[in-house]
């Protein structure tokens, strides 16, 4: 038995875990620079999680098994797109368990039960970003699957893999519809990872937030879950971009040796999309939540926009 | 020697036949009667699930010839792969619910007789069974009519509330709207079968051998269309099924979301693949717009409900939305001639119909559960359920995730399969549907999203946070026959989630009588766990695997930071730092949905107002905010509110003819007779 893939899919949950936390702590870094701010440095994350996991836990009276359970779910399902989305080497066991479209429903399952735990506890703020967080992601979660399948039907398959094998062996024409398709694309990862203008990660400002009311009431090591996993949500949308969009770089398969220059193109890729991430976010003001609609909607209308002209020009 | 599947679905029908009459003979000993009744209901609904799967398994097609009916006609059966299917999916969600319903009827004894429940139920379970084995346009129809009158008495169990009476009433107005439909549908048909010569072409195989002219098709067609459309609640003939399934009793209404409808879905199946055979595109186009439509406006009706089974009922709407969806692709594809893509369609869309009457029972037994447990119904009264019901909470939330398309869970697979079946799409060579496949792709999605956060709201609000009630009643968890009922389907959700290449092999003999390939092999070609629909490098899917690698993250996770006792200290809330949280300051159904009502608003008919009740001096400093909220079917307005008051007008103006004097009806007796004299 070929125990390769087996390796590479292990080095990629390893990668993905250890890298999220520097990647979000770059965003912090550059963010504090663009702001003329002293920053934590690069590994602030890790001091992070670090003292949550010493933490012990306080846990409301009312809480049910769903808010206990909720961390490890969120944790689990974003691991297991860790291993789905190629982001050292196409050549990955898990990658033919889910295409993109499981990759989405991984993504929402994560997202019913974050909502579901704002609401368990009862409390006004709780169940205030739950509702909002699902009506962003009823406009955000189709405009997203509409991207992916104008990449998928210019690439003629759903497979994250397959499709950057496709991209590799040239059969990909450049297309109106990738443009769209890219535009929506980010449109759609500034409001699944919950940054500016939809949703400001770094303010606890009662009226403002969304995801953060959510998890309020969390603390200790279930905290530290839920940060890490939307850190490694944060960066798995910029890989899945990269992937989708952008896959030169990734290791083809069976080369070892590739790998190595693999991590280094991602690094090189992480680190850009960091910079393009902080120019939106310090461009921009955060949306009033109405406005949102607008938003969300144009990235809907892109997407759609971008399959139509596929099959219309094909 | 074996029983053929024949033998099992007439001796299941004869059971339910039989059992109605010992319902009707043990009225006097009620408690006796609903548990021999229901055990037997639940044996006749594993007799049908076994002939079913046997049948669909073997591909094989029995005939039943039975001489009873009118001298001449006499009545035919046939059990082919589609009648077993759909046979498969009322006998499996029948069992389901007539063990559970062994539990929930006995909150109602001694409080009202339950004769007529039982003997009602039994013949809309024997009706259902008799309509997908019907194969003569007479049994057909008389068992379409034994199935809505006895679900007409069943909606009306309950009639001593006015409303209750009044849903029974639309509905019962708006089947047989639809069976006049079906009726004059399958009378072209027949006449064109012989020729309008005499009465043989009422039989199904006379349908069949007739090739029919285009524009006779199209007018049997849509007439059909229209009288299952009635049946199946599609957008706008859906306005009866948000009021009659919530009213039924609980158990009722699993049966009628869970299956009834699909009972018009298999007479559309049944009339374009099977009778008709060959149609242009653009009824296939109609199919997929008559989906999609319904799909959306149900979804965002379902978000607007607070009356959880109302919600249930609307979210029904669109699940037949998302049905017909595929149906409609299966016969675009079948028209331009892709006979593998028409295949996976219609897999899609019968496998959805399979997920859908499990889940949707599931749910609506929870329903009934809570509504047993809390006698509300409303959803801002209720909450915190999770503590004091635990079990029935974990089974409804397996109900929501499956509902909600969220993998590993059923729902997702079929929705899966219906968006590679979309993706498929760019070989059509027609430019309107270029146009109409990406738009439908999207609304697709955009239903799937939109279900996602219904389902968060129906769960959210009825079983976490706190009681939102004005007492707190001691709830206690509902008993045991109720809780297994909803086990099994539960169980089963998880099963056709994680195990999709077994049920796609089990349904190849039935997408190749429809469509005449085969995708079985393919999709199950990687081995049992993946599922690959057309190719494996196209798109591959192990839900097995993904149930497993979570399971594997979660406990791992879970032990890994258990390695280290850490506390945990249960506090009051904390809610920052906020002091005195009452459960009225919880988000509510109403207030949940408030982001998307504002969205989507322009949907309903709403009617907002807020008021200052009472007020300390000046109207700037309120005591006491009154809000009331009113949202509207604008279908309501626009369609059916004309009809109701024109067929009133013309019925006061017909009214004059009743004299009420014998002489008046004399003479109309007499003219009528003249004029036909004189005109024939």
């Amino acid at each position: 038995m070929n125990l390769y893939p087996f390796v590479i899919e292990l080095l990629q949950f390893l990668v993905l875990l250890g890298i999220a936390p520097v990647f979000a702590g770059w965003v912090k870094m550059l963010k504090c620079w663009s702001q003329g701010r002293t920053s934590p440095g690069l590994f602030q994350p890790y001091r992070d999680i670090m003292k949550l996991f010493s933490k012990d836990v306080v846990l409301a009276e009312n809480a049910s098994w769903i808010f206990r359970f909720t961390p490890y779910l969120v944790f689990g399902s974003a691991l297991l797109a860790g291993g789905i989305i190629p982001i050292l080497s196409t050549d990955l066991p898990l990658a033919a368990t889910a295409d993109v479209i499981v990759l989405v429903g991984l993504f929402a399952i994560a997202r019913f039960f974050t909502a579901l735990a704002g609401m368990d506890i009862g409390t006004a703020f709780g169940g205030m970003g739950s509702s909002r967080e699902m009506t962003i992601a009823s406009l955000a979660e189709p405009a997203m699957l509409m991207a992916i399948f104008t990449m998928s039907l210019a690439n003629k398959s759903t497979s994250l893999s397959q499709m950057v094998q496709v991209i590799y062996s040239g059969q990909t024409v450049l297309r109106p519809s990738i443009a769209f398709a890219l535009l929506a694309f980010i449109l759609i990862v500034l409001a699944e990872t919950g940054r500016i203008p939809v949703d400001n990660p770094a303010t606890h400002l009662e009226l403002t937030m969304i995801h953060e009311a959510m998890i309020l009431e969390y603390s200790g090591r279930h905290l530290a879950l839920i940060e890490w996993a939307g850190m490694m949500k944060l960066c798995l949308f910029m890989l899945l971009g990269a992937a989708a969009f952008a896959p030169w770089g990734i290791a083809a398969s069976g080369d070892l040796y590739a790998i190595p220059a693999a991590f280094f193109f991602m690094i090189l890729k992480l680190g850009a999309a960091g910079v393009v991430l902080v120019l939106i976010e310090t461009g921009l003001a955060k949306m009033r939540l109405f406005r949102l609609t607008e938003f969300l909607g144009s990235a809907f209308l892109l997407a759609t926009l971008g399959m139509l002209s596929y099959f219309i020009l094909e | 020697m074996m029983a053929t599947p024949s033998d099992l679905a007439s001796s299941s029908v004869i059971i339910f036949l039989l059992n109605a009459l010992l319902a009707a003979l043990l009225n006097q000993r009620q408690r006796l009667m609903t548990d021999i009744c229901f055990s037997l209901a639940s044996v006749g609904s594993l007799l049908g699930f076994i002939a079913g799967v046997l049948t669909v398994a073997g591909g094989t097609t029995e005939k039943i010839v039975l001489l009873l009916g009118l001298p001449d006609l006499p009545f035919h059966l046939r059990l082919d792969p589609l009648s077993g299917f759909f046979l498969t999916v009322i006998g499996l969600l029948s069992f389901f619910v007539s063990v559970y319903s062994t539990g929930y009827v006995r909150g109602f004894l001694g409080k009202r007789s339950v004769t007529g429940l039982i003997v009602f139920y039994c013949f809309f379970i024997a009706g259902m069974f008799l309509v997908v084995m019907a194969d003569d346009a007479l049994i057909f129809l008389i068992s379409w009519e034994v199935m809505a009158a006895a679900s007409y008495f069943l909606v009306l169990f309950e009639h001593g509330q006015i409303e209750n009476r009044r849903a029974a009433f639309l509905y019962i107005v708006v089947a047989h709207v639809g069976a006049i439909g079906i009726l004059l549908s399958f009378g072209i048909l027949a006449g064109l079968a012989t020729g309008f010569r005499d009465f043989s072409g009422y039989t199904f195989d006379a349908m069949r051998a007739t090739q029919f002219p285009v524009g006779w098709a199209t007018a049997a067609f849509l007439l059909a269309f229209f009288g299952f459309a009635a049946k199946a609640g599609i957008v706008p003939l859906h306005v009866w099924l948000p009021e009659a399934h919530p009213v039924a009793p609980s158990n009722v209404s699993a049966l009628m979301s869970g299956v009834m409808l699909k009972t018009a879905i298999y007479g559309i199946i049944r009339v374009t693949f099977d009778l008709i055979k060959v149609f242009p595109w653009w009824w296939g186009a109609l199919v997929l717009v008559m989906g999609l439509i319904t799909a959306l406006l149900g979804i965002l009706f379902a978000l607007m409900q607070k009356d959880l089974k109302r919600l249930l009922a609307y979210s029904s709407v669109e699940n037949v939305g998302i049905i017909l969806i595929g149906v409609g692709l299966s016969m675009v594809f079948t028209a331009f001639k892709f006979p593998l893509l028409a295949a996976l369609a219609v897999t899609a869309s019968l496998y959805h119909t399979l997920n859908h009457a499990l889940f949707k029972g599931l749910l609506f037994m929870g329903a009934g559960a809570v509504h047993h447990a809390t006698h509300e119904k409303n959803m801002d009264m209720l909450g915190g359920l999770i503590h004091s019901m635990p079990w029935t909470a974990a089974l409804f939330l397996a109900g929501c995730v499956s509902i909600s398309a969220l993998p590993p869970f059923n729902g997702f697979v079929s929705e899966w399969l219906t968006f590679q079946a979309f993706l498929l799409s760019p070989s059509l060579p027609s430019p309107l549907l270029k146009l109409l496949v990406p738009m439908g792709a999207a609304s697709l999605a955009l239903t799937g999203a939109l279900a996602a956060a219904c389902f968060v709201k129906a769960f959210g609000v009825t079983f976490l946070g706190h009681w939102r009630g004005p007492r707190n009643p001691r709830i206690h968890e509902v008993n045991w026959p109720m809780r297994l009922g909803m086990i099994m389907a539960a169980v089963s959700c998880l099963c056709l989630g994680i195990l999709p290449t077994m049920v796609i092999d089990w349904m190849d003999t039935l997408s190749a009588q429809l469509t005449g390939a085969r995708i079985g092999a393919s999709a199950g070609a990687y081995g049992w766990m993946w599922l690959t629909p057309v190719a494996p490098e196209r798109a591959s899917y192990s839900g097995m695997i993904v149930f497993l690698g979570i399971l594997a993250v979660v406990v791992s996770a879970y032990l890994l930071l258990h390695v280290r006792p850490g506390k945990i200290h249960r506090v009051p809330l904390w809610d920052c730092g906020f002091e005195k949280v009452t459960p009225g300051m919880q988000y509510n159904a109403t207030s949940f949905s408030m982001p998307i009502r504002r969205i989507f608003g322009f949907f309903f008919s709403i009617r907002e107002h807020v008021r200052v009740g009472s007020h300390a001096g000046h109207a700037a400093f309120p005591k006491r905010l009154l809000y009331t909220l009113r949202i509207r079917d604008r279908f309501w307005l626009w369609l059916y509110k004309p009809v109701a008051l024109s067929s009133f007008w013309i019925a006061r103006k017909l009214g004059r003819l009743q004299q009420g004097r014998i002489q008046a009806y004399l003479i109309y007796s007499f003219i009528t007779i003249i004029v036909l004299l004189v005109f024939l």
